[in-house]
């Protein structure tokens, strides 16, 4: 535990330092979404690579957060922080009601009803025109304000959502090396093995699931407050694949794999911009060879990429 | 194991890719399309022009001695990503001005940050409320929904047809099309008997058609994109739907044409000149800028200048003239774009003010008519 907690430090250390480099770079606006990515990761992490079950409907919690938020700030005039807490509730009591069935499934047919369930949000948010601007977006949101200091620059907004951020990896850490958490991987081991020791599988995936949500509406409010604009192509069917692309090329059943598989995928298109209309291949390329070299994410396979590379060193240094 | 090789294999790649074209002090521009993904069809064509008239700039000598340097970034439709790239164009490249993005819902996320920032912002996507209210730097090429709808609805009072039936897609272009359809009904004293929208991925219409056939409508407009007008004209020929149908200039292109087939025929759209260049007559003032875009972009391309591209082509070379009325910073192009008056171009003549960032007038739009799988100017 107390090994955990020094990583935990160094990482953050590590990140609130990271300004003093990039201050007045472009990259720091993408480090913001990195950020916002990170906690969508971890939050379907601990869906999909603890408990082990998928979820293609987390961009649906996501734009709900999101257009809770706006709509609740800009058209009715509430406290942004206010609002914060209230849609995370919602969300996350819809989570919870709409879990207890769509849990009951497993494997293909879970995919299949969590995308169904991403699909309806879309749409919902799509076509209720009068309230959410339908697909031409909602404009004008607030950004997040504390007395007279607002959360408006980059920089700002990067301390706003890493704080989240990290308190987000905080939590999932300490709740992976807790009871709760070995009861999870128990459920993904086998949930008949699980459900013999004790463990009460099916409230505790609904749960798991719930806290999932409700991470996800949270950094869903804070892409609504830092964007101060939010259209329903943000969360669509797309980017729940790209969030379990994260999730998976990162390391599934690993924290800071998460973070590691929203930073690369939010990063790389970035440095693969100037090969213009060749990035999308160089991409879809590099995906592809992490996926085959390294089937246990980057959190694994870079630590074991470094160990060959070294020992072949070794072996050739001196020739 | 070769990774090292690999690994400095692609490392030069990468940095042969990136060093940097030499060229004395060009002015820097940026430019946002949806090259790829939902909206390609608006950023291909954008892109294309573009490029294609940057490059005829500089080579009769570029502005005022000075090369025009474009810089363009792909935003795949998605208005996360056009933030991220309008905030690399300014803090990176260090752009005096972008053009873009494709759709209103990238040009609405944009905006914050190009007024924050102070960089003068000409989008080419025609949301209405992008410049209502008029924005300190943000300006647009593309025509208004509000003037096509005017066009459509000028039409139907000449001819005293009060009952239409509207069908438009969920999306950006529809939803906005959709608002002004039902906004300025009223002021033409046209009532709107059916209301229905349809998926911008829906591949058959007949159950809206069924129930149009069954309603009062003497009219039916439709708003959308490509492909789906184009499904319901199909549609509405299977039915025997005899209603006339007028469609948006969302498919003013021959694309429309040829996916439609016989279907097409007798349809109307309120289109932008382009479509119909060689028929305007000579007094038209935007015939000369309408034809050297259209054999241009035909050498270049083999492909005929839709006025998507028209769009890219009014922002390019009213930037141009802003920059050569006065110097090449944010503020002096700002300035000077507000002072355009009677710019022919080719989404129609732009006279921009401190009141009006949008710029053109009813007279943008044409109305024209398939026939005999072409285009014909309804008089």
């Amino acid at each position: 535990m107390k090994k955990e907690l020094l990583k935990f430090l160094l990482f953050s250390v590590l990140m609130l330092l990271v300004p003093l480099a990039l201050h007045g770079s472009y990259l720091m606006n993408v480090l913001v979404f990195v950020g916002i990515h990170t906690m969508l990761a971890v939050a379907l992490n601990l869906l999909l690579g603890y408990a082990g079950q998928i979820s293609l409907g987390h961009a649906g919690f996501f734009g709900l957060g999101a257009y809770l938020s706006a709509i609740l700030t800009t058209t009715f005039g509430f406290n942004p922080w206010l609002v914060m807490p209230l849609a995370a509730v919602v969300v996350g009591l819809i989570a919870f009601l709409v879990g207890f069935p769509i849990l009951k499934l497993k494997g293909h047919y879970l995919a299949m009803a969590t995308l169904g369930l991403g699909v309806i949000i879309y749409i919902i948010i799509n076509e209720t025109v009068d309230y959410t601007g339908g697909p031409s977006g909602l404009s004008g949101i607030p950004n997040l304000a504390v007395g007279t200091f607002v959360f408006n620059s980059d920089i700002r907004n990067y301390y706003l959502i890493w704080t989240a951020a990290l308190a987000v990896i905080l939590l999932a850490v300490n709740l992976t090396n807790s009871r709760v958490g070995r009861a999870l991987r128990a459920i993904h081991d086998s949930e008949v093995a699980a459900r013999v020791m004790g463990v009460n599988a099916r409230l505790l995936k609904v749960q798991i699931f719930a806290l999932s949500a409700i991470v996800s509406a949270l950094a869903g409010s804070l892409y609504a407050h830092t964007m101060t604009f939010v259209s329903p192509a943000s969360f669509g069917f797309n980017f729940s694949v790209e969030l379990l692309t994260m999730v998976v090329i990162g390391g599934l059943g690993s924290i800071y794999g998460s973070f590691l598989g929203a930073a690369l995928l939010t990063l790389l298109p970035e440095f693969l911009r100037s090969a213009q209309d060749f990035d999308i291949i160089i991409y879809g390329g590099v995906l592809m060879l992490m996926v085959m070299f390294m089937p246990g994410g980057l959190v694994r396979g870079v630590p074991e990429l470094l160990k060959k590379m070294l020992g072949n060193r070794g072996g050739v240094g001196n020739a | 194991m070769h990774f090292r090789a690999i690994v400095f294999f692609i490392a030069s790649v990468i940095l042969l890719i990136n060093s940097p074209v030499f060229a004395a002090a060009p002015i820097k521009i940026g430019a946002l399309f949806a090259v790829t993904g939902p909206a390609a069809f608006l950023g291909e064509p954008e892109r294309n022009t573009a490029q294609m008239v940057v490059e005829e700039i500089n080579k009769a000598g570029g502005v005022k001695g000075h090369k025009i340097e474009l810089i363009v970034y792909d935003t795949t439709g998605d208005a996360t990503k056009a933030v991220q790239l309008a905030n690399k164009l300014i803090k990176n490249d260090k752009v005096v001005a972008i053009i873009g993005p494709s759709t209103t819902g990238e040009t609405m996320a944009v905006i914050p940050v190009v007024e924050k920032e102070q960089i003068p912002l000409i989008s080419c996507s025609a949301g209405s409320k992008i410049t209502e209210p008029v924005k300190k730097w943000v300006f647009k090429t593309a025509q208004n929904d509000a003037l096509a709808v005017g066009r459509i609805f000028d039409q139907l009072r000449k001819q005293k047809l009060t009952k239409v039936a509207i069908l438009t897609v969920s999306d950006g272009f529809g939803s906005s099309g959709r608002e002004q359809l039902k906004a300025q009904a009223a002021k033409y004293g046209i009532t709107i008997v059916f209301d229905d929208t349809y998926g911008p991925r829906d591949t058959d219409m007949t159950a809206q058609l069924t129930k149009i056939r069954n309603s009062p409508a003497q009219v039916i407009i439709c708003w959308g994109t490509n492909p789906g007008p184009a499904v319901i004209a199909k549609n509405a020929r299977q039915l025997g739907v005899k209603t006339p149908l007028y469609m948006s200039h969302g498919v003013s292109s021959k694309k429309f044409i040829d996916l439609a087939g016989d279907s097409a025929e007798g349809i109307r759209l309120p289109s932008g000149k382009v479509l119909v260049a060689d028929l305007l007559p000579a007094s038209d003032n935007q015939r000369k800028s309408l034809l050297v875009f259209i054999k241009d972009y035909q050498r270049q391309f083999k492909a005929e200048g839709d006025h998507f591209g028209g769009h890219a082509w009014d922002a390019v070379m009213l930037l141009k003239n802003a920059i050569e009325h006065g110097g090449d910073s944010p503020a002096s192009i700002r300035d000077q774009l507000e002072k355009t008056t009677k710019f022919h171009g080719i989404g129609g003549t732009f006279t921009y003010s401190a009141h009006d960032h949008a710029g053109l007038g009813q007279d943008a739009f044409v109305l024209v008519e398939v026939r005999n799988k072409d285009w014909a100017i309804v008089k």
